[in-house]
């Protein structure tokens, strides 16, 4: 029953996620919102904002940071999960 | 289970190229500025050197150098290194993890001062990447039993 049910919900949610992509801009559009002023920002400032040579970077540890740190807490995670699960010995 | 490889050649060339990848994995760090690379390529070269050095040698080896408490300790120093570079500026009426802010505490300029919160950032990237690596190889290689298992090799029993 519950095997049936779970079926159902992940057609369902499956069925959703697929019908929003219809929604989305083309590949490699130029004109999709992203590419028009978030991209175009990050380029032109990061130079006189961070002084950081390398947009990915800036992106990712500045403008982004919140991503990042919780990139690094879901790796702290994983790590800290599988000492629990695995690790069998009474002195590390 | 993991056995001690008894290779001359495989432990000579794993001797010669621990420092070079070391070495490497800081480069790509630091140089994560301006070209590709970062705390999380860095922090995984780093580990690859510990890797090699289990697999050259064996875990007591590497263990000899960075011990499973201390390894422990690093994966959480990472994540709090990088949390608390970012609550800093909480102190100065900043928002979190805007690293201009650091410049009220540091000799810098604000720009500059982002230049090296970044930094900061990546390093505590860089050193959680690299402990959970570790202890991942590490945990999953022997099935979370490393210590008993190097035990029994003194021993003389074999798995």
């Amino acid at each position: 029953m519950s095997r049936i049910l779970g079926i159902m919900m992940v057609t369902f949610f499956g069925a959703l996620l697929i019908l929003s992509t219809v929604d989305f801009s083309p590949w490699s559009d130029p004109a999709q919102p992203a590419a028009v002023h978030v991209s175009p920002r990050y380029i032109e400032r990061t130079i006189e904002e961070t002084g950081i040579p390398n947009v990915v970077t800036s992106v990712l540890a500045d403008y982004r940071g919140y991503d990042t740190l919780f990139e690094t807490s879901v790796i702290f995670t994983a790590g800290v999960v599988v000492i629990l699960l695995l690790r069998r010995e009474k002195k590390w | 289970m993991v056995k001690d490889p008894d290779d001359i050649i495989v432990r000579t060339v794993a001797r010669f190229m621990i420092p070079i990848i070391q070495l490497f994995s800081l480069y790509v760090y630091v140089h994560g500025h301006i070209s590709p690379g970062g705390g999380f390529q860095g922090g995984c070269i780093l580990a690859a050197s510990f890797i090699l050095i289990s697999l050259a040698f064996n875990i007591g080896e590497a263990k000899k150098i960075l011990s499973g408490r201390k390894n422990l300790l690093f994966i959480g120093l990472g994540v709090f290194i990088y949390a608390f570079t970012g609550l800093v500026p909480l102190f100065v009426q900043g928002n979190f993890l805007d690293y201009q802010h650091l410049s009220q505490f540091l000799p810098l300029d604000p720009v500059m001062a982002r230049y090296y919160g970044v930094a900061l950032v990546e390093l505590g990237v860089q050193i959680t990447v690299m402990a959970v690596m570790i202890s991942l190889f590490q945990d999953l290689v022997t099935a979370g039993r490393h210590e008993s298992i190097l035990k029994d090799r003194e021993n003389g029993i074999d798995r």
